[in-house]
C-alpha cells in the first residue's frame, strides 16, 4: 500500500496505533518527492537532512504518550510566505533569497505543538501577487494533471505538493483567492477561514487587511482537523479574534436537511466556462437531493470587487513591503551611492515584476491627491460588499458557486495581461474583502482532463456551516487524483 | 475616462515607492497603470455617498499589552540575515555627511 495515498487523519491514525513509524511516512513524502518534483517544482526547500531527525524525536514522543493528536507524526509542506526558525523562508523572491527567520509562525508553531513534521516550504507567487506562481523568482510550479497548465495561485506549490501526493497536506495562505483557486484547479480541498481566525504573527504580509492563512488537504475531514489545530488566539496578531469556538471537526456530519444554500446568479453568467458551470450546478442539485434548501438569489456588485480589491491588496502592499530595503536581511545591490540610492536598487533588482506593479500602483492610490478618489472609495466599496454578504447570509447559511471561471489554463497564457489574470480571481476576491470564510474542493473533471472545484461561502465564524456542507457531497462522490501520486512507491 | 499617466507622474510613483525602474520598465508602467487605472474607474459607477470607509470588518481597536520583554537574546541570529554587519551592527552606507 503506498502511505502517500492516505489522508492527514488516516496517516495520524496508522502512526498512533503503530501501524507505521513517523520515519516511515516521511521516507514516503520524500521518495514522492525525489520522483515528481523536478516536473511540478511544488517546493523552495526540501529539509532532507533535518526531518528524519526530527521524524525520530517526534516518535519518541509519540512512544512516550505526550503526542496523541490526530496530525502527530504527520509530514507538511508550508507556503514559503510563512516565517520558519532556522529555514530559508523567501516569498519566492529574490529579495528575501537567503534570508532564515529567527522565529516561527504562530500557525506553524501550533502545528509543531500538535507533533507535525515539517517536511519543506513550498513555492508561491512572489510575495503571494499572482494566481498561476508563475511570478516566483525559482521558476514556475505546474500541475500535476497535466504540467503544461498552470496549477493556480498564489498558492501553488502548497496545492501542486497535496494532489501529486508529495505530502498529506499543506498549509496557503489567502489574500484573494490564493488557497481556493489553486485548490481547484489541483482537484484538492482548501479553507480560507474567517479573518482573524488563524494568527498572522510570522506570516510575510501582503494585504494585511485580506490575508488568512489556511489548510490544503485531499478532503474535508483533513481540513477541518488542521484548522482546528492551527486556529488560536493570539495576542501578538492584533486583528486576531478571540472566537467562541474552535471546534470544526463537530461540523463533519453527513446531514444537510434544512441548511439553506444560496445560488447567486451573478456568478454564473458571461465568462463562466460551460463544464464548470453544470459541474458546480449539480453540487447544488445533490445537496438538494439530501435535503437542502436550494434557492437562486440576486448578489450584485460583484463586478465591484476586483477593482475595489486591486487598490486595497496594492495600498496595502506598498507599505507592507517597504520594509525590504537591504538593510536588516534578504538582498542588497553590489554596488551604490549612497544610502536611498542602495535602498533603490536594491528594490529594483531584488523585486520582480508583478510585484513592482503593485507597489507602483500601491504607492499612487495612496499619494496625496489621489488617497480620496482611489483609496477611500474602495473602503467605501468594500463596506457596500460586506452589506451585500450581510443581506444575503440574512437568508441563507452557504453561498454556493464556482471557485474559478474555468479551469486551470496553460502556462504563458495569464502573464501578458495583467486584468485578464486578475478577472481570474472574481468569485473569490469579494470573500477576502468581506472577511468571510470560503472552501473550495473538487466536484469533477473538465474534458481536457483538468479538475473543476466548486466554492462554498460562509457568513463570518460560520466555518462549520460549510464544512458541513462540503463534507455531504464529499460523501458522494470517490477522491480523484492526479497520475503522479503514487510514483515514489513505484 | 481613459488615464493618462504623465512621465512626472512615474517619476513621483518611483520616488515615493522607492524603485529605479529603467527606460522600458518606466513605459510599461504608464502603460500598466493607465490600463489599471481605468478599470478601477469603474467603481465611479456606485454611488458611494454616506458610506464610511471600512478598514476592517470587525470593530477592530488598538490592542495594548504590557511593554514586557518576552523573548531572548538573539541579536546574533538576527545579524546573521544582515547584507553586511559591524561591531553588532547593521552596515549602511553613510547617511551624513
Amino acid at each position: 500500500m503506498d502511505l502517500m495515498h492516505l489522508t492527514a487523519v488516516e496517516l495520524g491514525k496508522k502512526i498512533q496505533n503503530k501501524e507505521v513509524t513517523v520515519r516511515e511516512c516521511v521516507e514516503a513524502a520524500l521518495a514522492q518527492i525525489e520522483a515528481v518534483d523536478t516536473k511540478i517544482n511544488s517546493f523552495v526547500t526540501v529539509d532532507r537532512e533535518g526531518v528524519l531527525k526530527k521524524a525520530d524525536d517526534i516518535q519518541a514522543r509519540i512512544d512516550a504518550g505526550e503526542l496523541t493528536g490526530p496530525l502527530a507524526g504527520v509530514p507538511v509542506a508550508i507556503k514559503d510566505n510563512m516565517c520558519t526558525e532556522g529555514m530559508l523562508t523567501t516569498c519566492s523572491s529574490k529579495i528575501l533569497y537567503n534570508f532564515v527567520p529567527t522565529y516561527t509562525s504562530e500557525a506553524v508553531l501550533n502545528l509543531e505543538k500538535a507533533g507535525a513534521v515539517i517536511i519543506g516550504k513550498t513555492n508561491m507567487d512572489e510575495f503571494a501577487m499572482g494566481s498561476t506562481t508563475e511570478t516566483s523568482a525559482f521558476g514556475p510550479t505546474k500541475n500535476p494533471w497535466n504540467t503544461e497548465h498552470v496549477p493556480g495561485g498564489s498558492s501553488g506549490g502548497s496545492c501542486t505538493a497535496v494532489s501529486a501526493e508529495e505530502v498529506p497536506y499543506a498549509l496557503g495562505s489567502d489574500t484573494g483567492g490564493s488557497i481556493r483557486q489553486p485548490s481547484s484547479f489541483c482537484g484538492v480541498v482548501g479553507i480560507k477561514p474567517t479573518y482573524g481566525t488563524v494568527s498572522r504573527y510570522g506570516l510575510i504580509a501582503y494585504g494585511s487587511s485580506l490575508d488568512q492563512i489556511g489548510p490544503v488537504a485531499k478532503d474535508v475531514t483533513d481540513c477541518a482537523t488542521i484548522l482546528e489545530t492551527i486556529a488560536s488566539y493570539d495576542p501578538k496578531d492584533s486583528t486576531s479574534v478571540k472566537r467562541d469556538s474552535y471546534d470544526f471537526t463537530s461540523a463533519l456530519v453527513d446531514d444537510v436537511k434544512g441548511l439553506r444554500i444560496g445560488i447567486p446568479k451573478d456568478y454564473f453568467g458571461e465568462g463562466l466556462d460551460a463544464e464548470v458551470k453544470e459541474a458546480v450546478l449539480k453540487v447544488a442539485k445533490v445537496l438538494e437531493e439530501k435535503g437542502a434548501i436550494v434557492e437562486e438569489f440576486d448578489l450584485s456588485l460583484v463586478e465591484y470587487a476586483i477593482p475595489a480589491y486591486y487598490v486595497i491588496a496594492s495600498a496595502e502592499a506598498s507599505s507592507n513591503l517597504a520594509r525590504f530595503d537591504g538593510v536588516k536581511y534578504g538582498y542588497r545591490t553590489e554596488e551604490y551611492e549612497g544610502l536611498h540610492n542602495m535602498y533603490k536598487k536594491s528594490r529594483s533588482e531584488g523585486f520582480g515584476p508583478e510585484v513592482k506593479r503593485r507597489i507602483m500602483l500601491g504607492s499612487f492610490v495612496l499619494s496625496s491627491g489621489y488617497y480620496d478618489a482611489y483609496y477611500l472609495k474602495a473602503l467605501r466599496t468594500k463596506a457596500l460588499i460586506k452589506e451585500a454578504f450581510d443581506k444575503a447570509f440574512e437568508k441563507y447559511d452557504v453561498i454556493l458557486g464556482p471557485a474559478a471561471p474555468t479551469t486551470a489554463p496553460k502556462l504563458g497564457e495569464s502573464l501578458s495581461d495583467p486584468i485578464k489574470m486578475y478577472l481570474g480571481d472574481i468569485y473569490t476576491i469579494s470573500v477576502n474583502l468581506a472577511g468571510l470564510p470560503g472552501l473550495s474542493m473538487p466536484c469533477g473533471i473538465d474534458s481536457k482532463g483538468m479538475p473543476i472545484g466548486v466554492q462554498m461561502i460562509g457568513d463570518c465564524f460560520k466555518e462549520n456551516n460549510i464544512i458541513r456542507a462540503a463534507y455531504a457531497f464529499e460523501q458522494t462522490r470517490e477522491y480523484i487524483r492526479p497520475e503522479m501520486a503514487g510514483k515514489g512507491a513505484e | 475616462m481613459a488615464n493618462i499617466i504623465s512621465d512626472e507622474t512615474i517619476e513621483y510613483v518611483g520616488i515615493l515607492a522607492k524603485l529605479e525602474l529603467s527606460e522600458d520598465e518606466k513605459e510599461q508602467a504608464k502603460k500598466d497603470m493607465g490600463s489599471m487605472l481605468d478599470y478601477i474607474d469603474k467603481l465611479n459607477e456606485l454611488d458611494t455617498s454616506g458610506v464610511e470607509p471600512m478598514s476592517h470588518v470587525f470593530p477592530v481597536h488598538n490592542v495594548f499589552r504590557e511593554d514586557v520583554v518576552v523573548n531572548g537574546d538573539i541579536h546574533e541570529q538576527m545579524l546573521a540575515n544582515a547584507p553586511k554587519e559591524k561591531d553588532d551592527s547593521f552596515m549602511v552606507p553613510k547617511t551624513v555627511e
